[in-house]
């Protein structure tokens, strides 16, 4: 009778996991969503967040981007390069976005960003403050 | 145990039959993320005119009165007989079903169809423009198409529109005698130009630029029409099953599938506009050898040196305001030949297709992209796709629910 059990949970969960694969098929099953996250060499700590959190697909909007050391203390006086692409198709950002202005307390913002399809995103800062210079890359998804 | 291994193959099977089917029944076809595609496809999710910050009478009914009375005005050209209205029938999804337009002279690409062209963040095949008023003057001094100047475009409003241009734009400036001059035309008609004060160019620029958002006012009321592919996805998303003219066939629902899977067309032709509006290269045959239009490559240049682009003293936006054009990809690997995502709405009903009428069918275009052959300059973005018939078929019945 366990073996019962076992064989229709299997089932279930193969069903299951069928449904969910044509679901979500083009996302990678490990995309680290995360808005907040060290940099890749560790020197700095960076949020992102959109300026308006219903930004659509096509419209060109900005992103406020918080940077602190690792130890918590804000970034003031940092340069950002931003890139990114689809790597699932190999292309780049439809826009030219650019770090435009510096808000105080650690935040800059970065205006002119658009995704034109749906699907995964790349968001790449390249942040520079004095000598220390390293990067992130975010993972988005768009509707 | 065999008898148990049996039963639990067999519950579940019923147990997974049970799965899919509550998910083809809830869909009508369609699985939860092909829904959510159609969807964001749909008219459902056509958002609001965004509001255009260059154009101070974008939304002024005077001004699209106006416009609209200039649309199909033939005394802004050379011959007295061309207008917007010659290229952009309304009947015909204001377009003219031809490869290459006739104007004063014949363009050297396909008239696009203007619905929905409010939306769009660049015009043109190649964008060179980026504001529906600034477009509108550039068919206007155009040797092929309207084949008239600035100044005498100025010169007809004062005229003939006297009356509605002041009470929309303030006082005409005195434009009697004033040759026919431009920067952009002949020999004769540039040394002309270059012959006034900067204080006359500038108010002939002015008068042509209010023409045109004269014109651009009327044009953002053409919006899209709502189609079978909408009425389908209405009624899936109201929770009914499609029927009677919101109902699709099957080969059609096949069709959507290929459209937003395997042919991965969604990518560049997404939004309920169809359109990512961005530039690509999809390695589309030139009509000329060797090549002459390079598409977005050259555009980039030119809507940046446009007088009239959104920086410029004619717009009347806060350069703040100005995104589309400040945050401009420069990609030059990426846009030779490249050109705008049309949308796709009535596509089926306006042949032929391509930036210059290159493809003579719906059928020929969906080979196009089943082969996505390399590009004669530049490099296509495509990759061959391996449809069967049945498939191509399919993906063909869909695109004529548009
Ligand atoms: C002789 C034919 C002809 C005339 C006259 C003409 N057009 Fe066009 N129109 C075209 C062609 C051809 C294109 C595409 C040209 C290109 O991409 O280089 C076009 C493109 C457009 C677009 C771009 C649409 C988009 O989605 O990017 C708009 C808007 C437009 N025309 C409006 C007008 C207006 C307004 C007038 C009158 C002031 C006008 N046209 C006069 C042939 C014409
Ligand atoms: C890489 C982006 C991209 C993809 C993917 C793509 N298209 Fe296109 N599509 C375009 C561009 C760009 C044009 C205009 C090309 C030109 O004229 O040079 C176009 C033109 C068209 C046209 C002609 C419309 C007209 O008014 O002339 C049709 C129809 C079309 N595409 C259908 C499809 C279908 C069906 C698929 C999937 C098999 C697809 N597209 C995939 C970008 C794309």
């Amino acid at each position: 009778m366990k073996k019962i059990f076992a064989i229709l949970g299997i089932l279930a969960l193969a069903a299951a996991g069928f449904v969910a694969f044509k679901m979500f098929q083009p996302l990678p099953d490990d995309l680290d969503l995360a808005t907040t996250r060290a940099t890749a060499a560790g020197h700095f700590m960076v949020s992102i967040s959109p300026e308006d959190a219903a930004y659509q697909r096509n419209t060109i909007h900005t992103w406020i981007v918080e940077i602190a050391t690792p130890d918590g203390a804000l970034v003031e006086d940092a340069e950002i390069l931003i890139d990114g692409g689809m790597p699932q198709h190999g292309h780049g950002l439809p826009t030219n976005p650019l770090m435009t202005e510096f808000l105080g307390e650690g935040r800059y913002k970065i205006e002119g960003v658009r995704f034109n399809m749906r699907g995964w995103w790349e968001l790449k800062l390249t942040i520079t403050a004095g000598e220390i210079s390293d990067s992130i890359t975010f993972n988005l998804v768009m509707k | 145990m065999k008898k148990a291994l049996a039963l639990g193959v067999v519950i579940g099977l019923a147990v997974s039959g049970a799965i899919a089917g509550y998910f083809y029944l809830q869909n009508k076809g369609l699985n939860e993320a092909e829904l959510e595609i159609a969807r964001t496809l749909s008219l459902a999710s056509l958002r609001p005119l965004p509001a255009d910050l260059s154009n101070a009478v974008a939304d002024d009914p005077a001004a699209i009165a106006l416009g609209e009375a200039l649309f199909s005005e033939g005394g802004l050209s050379a011959n007295g007989e061309i207008s917007c209205a010659t290229c952009h029938i309304e009947d015909r999804q204001f377009q003219d079903d031809l490869a290459l337009s006739n104007g004063i002279g014949t363009t050297d690409r396909r008239a696009m169809p203007l619905r929905g062209a409010g939306y769009a963040l660049w015009l043109f095949w190649d964008g060179r423009k980026d504001s529906l008023w600034s477009q509108a003057l550039g068919p206007m001094e155009s040797s092929v198409e309207h084949g008239f100047t600035r100044s005498q475009v100025a010169a007809y409003i004062a005229e003939h529109y006297r009356r509605p241009y002041e009470a929309l734009f303030g006082a005409l400036p005195a434009l009697e005698n004033t040759p026919a001059a431009s920067p952009l035309g002949s020999a004769a008609q540039q040394a002309a130009w270059a012959a006034m004060s900067a204080e006359q160019q500038d108010q002939i620029n002015r008068v042509f630029a209010n023409t045109g958002k004269a014109i651009a006012a009327f044009e953002r009321t053409l919006l899209p029409l709502e189609n079978r592919f909408d009425r389908y996805v209405a009624a899936l998303l109201a929770g009914q099953v499609p029927s009677g003219s919101a109902a699709l066939t099957q080969q059609e629902i096949d069709g959507f599938k290929i459209f937003a899977g395997k042919g991965a067309c969604v990518n560049c032709h997404n939004g309920p506009r169809f359109t990512d509006e961005f530039f690509h290269n999809t390695g589309i045959a030139s009509p000329q050898t060797p090549v002459v239009d390079f598409g977005r490559l050259d555009a980039v240049a030119q809507v940046e040196a446009d007088e009239f682009n959104c920086l410029g003293r004619y717009s009347d936006a806060a350069p703040a305001r100005c995104g589309t054009l400040r945050f401009m990809s420069r990609d030059e690997h990426l846009f030779e030949r490249a050109y705008k995502s049309p949308s796709l709405r009535g596509v089926a009903d306006r042949p032929p297709y391509m930036h210059a009428g290159q493809l003579a069918t719906l059928a020929l275009v969906v080979e196009h992209y089943n082969r996505a052959m390399p590009s004669i300059s530049g490099h296509t973005e495509l990759e061959p796709l391996g449809l069967t018939t049945a498939e191509k078929a399919a993906l063909l019945a869909f695109l004529k629910t548009l």
